[in-house]
This record gives structure tokens, C-alpha cells and sequence, in this order.
């Protein structure tokens, strides 16, 4: 039997107006105790200005044996970086 | 401590800590984010027009693939952006409608057409370029999910700038045709680039607001002379000329001066009455119709 409670997926926002980061998870039977939870578990030095958390289950993820397939149209179009262009001699700040 | 939702608004603004989607905020920070943003969105993907017109003119294989990576990267950032706005509380079809009304405006630039292969530089170069200035400033604005958004913008218009200038650069240093077409091109998008930046901060509507709640940080002809003062020497160094008669460096401020735009023209293009204001919105609403099976199939 599983005596365990759900999973939740705890995201950390260390300063205000920062992405919030994938710290780790929690067990919890709702919201409000995964809130808790991810406070006791991954704030407990001051390091958060915000938590976010997420049901393990609702979260859709990429899958590794997909990896090549999934991101393969990223990969031979280096024209999408800056510097694939040529910068003629002598121009500044571009 | 602060008590009322005013007074913690007002304290982080203070402090200059970022404000996060369910923080207290008044009603008209918020009214402003949405407009703001939305328009910001509505530019993002209104600009994909003008330059997806050469998509199947391009003049190489490797001109057509960067122009196409471009063009898929102004709507990617108009997905973000419509992304913070809805963080506000305001729906991608409250969006939508308010652009296709004409209650929303997207930037006024986008009114312009791109008559030759030279104005997929210019654009790149010069309207990419004014968005990159005024886009910097943005990432410290103080609406968390906007400025993020700039963060992750900032770094993928430096290729789009970049890919604008080479073609400059090689059309300048082409044919006496082709180096004609460049000035041209730069002729006629010189200053409805410089106009981007919006009219002169004393005469602009939502200014004074914007510089108290942070999320304007710099004023609008600051950031202009900041273009202004870069592009110049790009220009020079590629061998073309900026069209302007009354262009001089002042030794003493450090800065170059300019005639002064034409502001009549900026608002009766904003207000409807550019050379492509119709087909733009005309193009929206047909392919809005054409995909709105699409939608519905994605609601069943």
C-alpha cells in the first residue's frame, strides 16, 4: 500500500523579479501543505523570495529516448546565433 | 511595517524589488502593464509582416533560412509577451480584439512597407536595433514577468540585428545599384526608427506614471540619442550616410544632434493613416478567421 502522499514539484525564486527554479519536491496532501512543506524543506536560510508549487503529476515532460528527435531543429541553424554573421572591421557596439 | 495594499505596492517600488503577479498592486499599474505590454506584443507580431513578404524572395538559400529563423523569433516574442500580459489578468482574445478594433496600437514603424531586398537590412539593423535600446532598459522594468520576458528577448535580437547589418554592409559594398538601394533603404527607415522611441517624454501621455511605478527607467529622448550615437558610427564605417543635412557631432555633450522629427507624421501614421496601416490589420484578421477552426478543434 502506498502510504505516501502526492508528489509536488517545489520551484524557488531566490530574489525578487528572478525566474523561479526548480529546487526539488515534497510530499503533501494539498496545497497548502505543500507550501508549507516547501518552505520547512528548501527556505529554511532565507534563500526564497517566492515558491511556486506543482503537483508532480500535472507536469508534462520531455521524455530522454525522445531527446535526439525533440531538439534536433535547434541544432544545424547556427545562423541563430549572433555570431554565425560577419561584423565588418571597425563597427562598434553591434 | 506597511499595512494598506497602496503602502506595500509603493515599499518594493521603493526599494526597487520586482512586482510578481499576485502582489497588491493599484488598479492602474496594472491597467498600464496591460496596455503597454499588449502593444508591445501586437508590435512583435504586426513586424512579422513587413519582412514575410521577402520570405519567398529572398536572393540565397542562406538568406532565406536566417530570414525565416528571424521571423519565427518575432513571434516567438510575441508569445512571451502575451504570456506576461495574461499573468495581468487579461485574455489572449481581449488582446486580439482590442488590436483588431484598433482599440490597441502596435508600434507605428510597422506601418511602413519593405519595398526592396535592402530594407530586410535596414529593419534588422535599425528598427531591431531602436528595439534592442529601449528593450534593455526594459529588463530592470518593475513587473517581474515582463522584465524576464526582456531578459530572454535582449538575447536573441542580437542575431537579428546582426543578420540586418551584414546585409547592409554587403549591399553598401556591392554594385553602384545595390550600394544605391542600401542608402535607400536607409533613407527611408532612418527616421521612423528614431521615431520608435516615441515622441519627446514632455509631451508623452503615459510618461510621468511610468517613471514613478519603474517601469520606465529612462526617458524616450535619452534612449534615442543613445541609438543615435551608436548607429551613426555603423554608418559611417559601412560607407553610407545618414540622411540628415543637419547631422553633427558636439564635441562638448559627447552626443550627435539631429533635425527634429516629424511628429505630425508619427501621429497620423499611429492613428491609422501610414502608407500599410489597413493591409497590416486587413492580414491579421483574415489569417485570425483562416485559423480559427484550429482553435475550435483544439477546444473539443
Amino acid at each position: 500500500m502506498d502510504t505516501q502522499l502526492d508528489l509536488w514539484e517545489v520551484f524557488v525564486q531566490s530574489k525578487p523579479g528572478q525566474s523561479y527554479k526548480h529546487a526539488g519536491s515534497v510530499h503533501a496532501s494539498d496545497k497548502q501543505m505543500a507550501l508549507q512543506n516547501a518552505r520547512d524543506v528548501y527556505t529554511r536560510r532565507g534563500e526564497a523570495s517566492g515558491l511556486w508549487v506543482v503537483r508532480a503529476a500535472d507536469i508534462a515532460a520531455s521524455s530522454l529516448s525522445d531527446h535526439d528527435m525533440l531538439f534536433d531543429p535547434a541544432n544545424d541553424k547556427i545562423y541563430r546565433h549572433p555570431t554565425f554573421y560577419q561584423v565588418p572591421a571597425g563597427a562598434k557596439n553591434i | 511595517m506597511p499595512t494598506t495594499t497602496t503602502d506595500i505596492f509603493t515599499e518594493k517600488i521603493e526599494r526597487d524589488l520586482a512586482i510578481e503577479p499576485r502582489d497588491p498592486m493599484p488598479e492602474e499599474y496594472r491597467r498600464h502593464l496591460m496596455r503597454q505590454i499588449s502593444q508591445h506584443a501586437h508590435s512583435e507580431v504586426i513586424g512579422m509582416q513587413p519582412e514575410g513578404n521577402w520570405i519567398t524572395r529572398a536572393p540565397s538559400l542562406r538568406a532565406k533560412m536566417i530570414l525565416l529563423a528571424k521571423i519565427q523569433d518575432e513571434g516567438g516574442h510575441g508569445l512571451y509577451l502575451y504570456s506576461a500580459a495574461e499573468t495581468l489578468g487579461i485574455s489572449r482574445e481581449e488582446m486580439i480584439e482590442q488590436l483588431q478594433t484598433g482599440k490597441a496600437r502596435y508600434s507605428s514603424v510597422f506601418n511602413y512597407p519593405a519595398l526592396t531586398w535592402a530594407d530586410i537590412g535596414a529593419i534588422g539593423w535599425l528598427v531591431d536595433g531602436a528595439a534592442i535600446v529601449n528593450q534593455v532598459m526594459l529588463q530592470r522594468t518593475s513587473y517581474g514577468p515582463y522584465a524576464r520576458a526582456m531578459v530572454r528577448i535582449c538575447k536573441e535580437e542580437s542575431f537579428h540585428q546582426r543578420q540586418g547589418y551584414e546585409i547592409m554592409a554587403k549591399m553598401a559594398a556591392g554594385t553602384p545599384e545595390q550600394h544605391e538601394m542600401a542608402q535607400d533603404a536607409l533613407n527611408r527607415w532612418w527616421a521612423p526608427a528614431l521615431m520608435m522611441f516615441g515622441p519627446s517624454d514632455a509631451e508623452s501621455l503615459h510618461s510621468k506614471a511610468a517613471f514613478q511605478w519603474k517601469i520606465k527607467r529612462e526617458s524616450n529622448d535619452a534612449l534615442r540619442q543613445k541609438f543615435i550615437d551608436k548607429t551613426v558610427q555603423q554608418t559611417e564605417v559601412i560607407g553610407l550616410k545618414v540622411p540628415d543635412p543637419n547631422l553633427r557631432f558636439n564635441a562638448e555633450t559627447g552626443h550627435y544632434e539631429t533635425s527634429p522629427l516629424n511628429w505630425d507624421e508619427f501621429h497620423r501614421v499611429i492613428n491609422g493613416d501610414g502608407p500599410c496601416n489597413r493591409q497590416r490589420l486587413e492580414h491579421h484578421r483574415k489569417f485570425h478567421e483562416e485559423g480559427r477552426w484550429v482553435r475550435e478543434a483544439c477546444q473539443c
